[in-house]
């Protein structure tokens, strides 16, 4: 009883916040949702053009601007605690790294993931040290800007979320117009550089683009995970798809489900930082697309399983075709079947089995098989393909017809219709015949 | 076409040793990477219409050349000129491609977007990609007997196939002048035909080709004019007259026999043609 009540109560409260009925929650998840667009979408472009360390060194060196901008204004007499102004700052010490990350490049030797590192950790360490001395600062109140480390999105005020709405759509819509230029960017660099294209330029822009995104998301989800929106939702949508488009929407898309689902369970779940939360839905998505996504793991396991049974069937099949060639009997002993190739006595009962699944094999009884009539076809397509493709290696790759069965065996199987017919016009074989074996078939005895 | 005005040659010109038509000048160019010479004083014309190769030892600076050529890296010194005029202004006419090995062939696009970048010029920036475009980039695949396979995704492609989809956005362009690095580079038999293919349909259009080539043995089949680098320009002229063991042995420092074989053979060639 107790379990339904806290289900119960869980549940209401998860209805409340997909319902928008707190004006708080409201903000908070129509603000999430926008970063989660924008950084999505962005981050695709990121991730093809490998940058993606860069966008951390960014996301690290904003603390530094954050905690000048509020000395700025604290200094002006504002109240230094002005979301604008503090985000400005952080934009401006995340270009500062970027600008430090490429004069490193150029100047020194050094590689791009030490010059990254340098940059990120000493950015991040005058960071932290400022922070402290500003909680120190009699005038403003400093409390809570260490919130910008892990992010505080619940702390979102209605401006807030505006303001990230409209900067979010600006991202994407600057996107969507740079976004054949930025597509070549990413794919080939020297090409556009090579037609005379500002390839520095559009550099520049898809770098501000990303120190844009990351400065709205150090707010939400805080400069240390503000990558993983970057990151994730790419990273998550290029093992589904191999077309640009569908990459960078469904990227955006993955992000902005992540922030929206994210910012809903800390909303119903107290005490549930957002950020990181939103960081976990994120890449439960990617782990669920690494083994179902259409580029994943699950579907190539299956697709080499597969092949490997298909090539499994096409042996016995060939095997049995040669059996009756040498012995003109339809019935086929499981030993000499054994005797054809180096499989087990279970691999090969393993094998037959399934041929009779497929219905291509059929038990006389015990010991003995035949092919059905299916499976005589499948065979002799099987065994022509074989031969055709060795009498090709024998005659036009200059391979020694005693060798010729193994290379024969490993690509026999993968013959496509259009290149079995070019074979054929090659060695001048009739549609149908089986030509005779260019080699002794070993095993069963008689033979070419 | 190239704006190639006679009346105007004088305004470029780089000096009176060179042409003020030939497709590209190049005028003592040198190139360092890290103070370490990797070009020194390259000067020489390249013939317009021709099938020209650019033949060295590795290290010898060739792909430097034609990215230093396009302004890809940066001059210690040295003019370009294009038909008369500075690259900037002659981008559109000028056709490049790269290695096989510089882009990431895993990335999310199809073979015909690949090439459809070729017309990217034509179509100015910002502005989306439309039908017109796409067709204009399968009629350049199809030039390269790639048109059924223009939907793959480039990945899924072989090698050959993927430099022939390179050379596909190089001919979509419709450019005067091409600058090839190593596009013959471990490509199968049949691509290599296919690609020789269309470099001889090029030159009888009238376009120039500079190809950056490894396999001498084949330069004299191929190509009318070597042009023979190692750091600086050994030989330039016609393959019958640059290709003689003493100047191939100058390149190489007598470090292949092939070469030697490969001249032979051109010898025993001229002397069945001449005799």
């Amino acid at each position: 009883m107790m379990l339904a009540t806290a289900d119960a109560t869980w549940w209401e409260a998860f209805e409340r916040a997909l319902l928008l009925r707190d004006a708080n929650t409201v903000w908070v998840v129509l603000g999430v949702l926008a970063l989660g667009l924008a950084s999505g979408s962005v981050g695709a472009f990121l991730v093809l053009r490998r940058r993606a360390l860069t966008a951390d060194a960014i996301s690290h060196a904003t603390l530094p601007g954050i905690a000048v901008a509020f000395m700025v204004m604290v200094g002006m007499g504002l109240a230094g605690k002005s979301m604008i102004g503090l985000l400005v700052g952080a934009y401006i010490a995340g270009l500062l790294a970027m600008a430090v990350i490429v004069l490193i490049q150029r100047t020194t030797r050094l590689k791009d993931d030490a010059a990254i590192g340098i940059v990120l950790s000493v950015f991040f360490g005058v960071g932290i040290c400022m922070l402290s001395l500003v909680q120190q600062m009699p005038a403003g109140n400093a409390a809570g800007l260490e919130s910008f480390i892990f992010g505080k999105a619940a702390a979102m005020l209605p401006g807030d979320a505006l303001l990230i709405g409209i900067v979010s759509v600006v991202i994407m819509l600057t996107l969507a117009i740079f976004f054949k230029e930025l597509g070549v960017l990413c794919f080939d660099e020297s090409w556009a550089a090579a037609r005379g294209w500002p390839v520095m330029a559009l550099d520049f822009l898809l770098t501000g683009l990303v120190a844009l995104v990351t400065v709205l998301a150090i707010q939400t989800v805080g400069l240390v995970l503000a990558i993983a929106l970057l990151i994730i939702p790419a990273s998550t949508a290029l093992l589904w798809s191999r077309r640009l488009v569908v990459v960078v929407i469904g990227s955006a898309l993955v992000g902005g489900f992540s922030a929206w689902l994210g910012a809903m369970l800390s909303a119903t779940i107290p005490k549930l930082p957002t950020g990181p939360i939103i960081v976990l839905v994120c890449a439960s998505l990617f782990f669920l697309s690494l083994f179902l996504g259409r580029r994943g793991v699950l579907p190539r396991w299956l697709a080499r399983r597969s092949l490997s049974r298909r090539v499994d069937r096409q042996h016995v099949l060939r095997a049995c075709w040669e059996i009756i060639e040498s012995s003109d009997e339809e019935d086929i002993s499981m030993g000499d079947l054994l005797a054809k190739r180096s499989w087990s006595e279970r691999e090969l009962a393993t094998v037959v089995e399934r041929c009779m699944r497929a219905g291509t094999i059929e038990r006389i009884d015990g010991d003995i098989v035949r092919l059905t009539s299916e499976g005589r076809e499948r065979a002799r397509r099987v065994v022509r393909n074989h031969r055709l493709w060795e009498a090709y290696l024998v005659h036009h790759a200059d391979i020694a017809p005693s060798h010729v069965d193994r290379d024969a065996d490993a690509i026999e199987h993968i013959l496509d219709e259009d290149l079995v017919k070019s074979l054929e016009q090659l060695l001048g074989a009739s549609a149908g015949e089986v030509p005779r074996s260019p080699h002794a078939i070993n095993g069963g005895g008689g033979g070419a | 076409m190239p704006q190639r005005d006679p009346e105007q040659p004088a305004k470029h010109a780089l000096g009176p040793e060179h042409s003020p038509h030939s497709p590209l000048s190049i005028h003592d160019l040198t190139v360092a990477y890290d103070r370490r010479p990797v070009l020194w004083d390259v000067d020489l014309d390249v013939p317009s219409g021709k099938l020209v190769t650019v033949v060295g030892p590795n290290g010898a600076g060739k792909s430097t050349l034609l990215k230093a050529a396009l302004g890809l890296v940066p001059k210690a010194s040295g003019r370009i000129r294009v038909f008369g005029k500075s690259m900037k202004q002659q981008r559109s006419q000028v056709a490049y491609v790269p290695q096989r090995e510089s882009v990431d062939w895993d990335f999310p696009i199809s073979a015909l977007d690949v090439v459809t970048m070729g017309r990217y010029g034509v179509l100015g920036w910002c502005r989306p990609v439309r039908r017109r475009q796409k067709e204009e980039a399968l009629v350049a695949l199809d030039r390269v007997g790639m048109a059924d396979m223009a939907a793959r995704q480039i990945s899924q492609l072989s090698g050959g196939q993927q430099q022939r989809v390179f050379l596909a956005r190089a001919l979509a362009q419709d450019a005067q002048l091409f600058l090839m690095d190593e596009p013959l580079a471990s490509v199968d038999a049949a691509t290599e035909e296919a690609i020789i293919e269309v470099l001889r349909a090029l030159r009888t259009e009238g376009r120039t080709v500079v190809v950056v080539h490894h396999d001498l043995q084949t330069v004299p089949d191929y190509f009318d004019h070597a042009i023979l680098l190692n750091m600086r320009v050994v030989a330039n002229g016609p393959v019958e007259e640059v290709f003689t063991p003493e100047a191939l042995r100058q390149t190489y420092g007598g470090q292949l026999t092939i070469l030697s074989e490969a001249s032979e053979r051109l010898a025993r060639r001229s002397r069945v043609e001449h005799p």
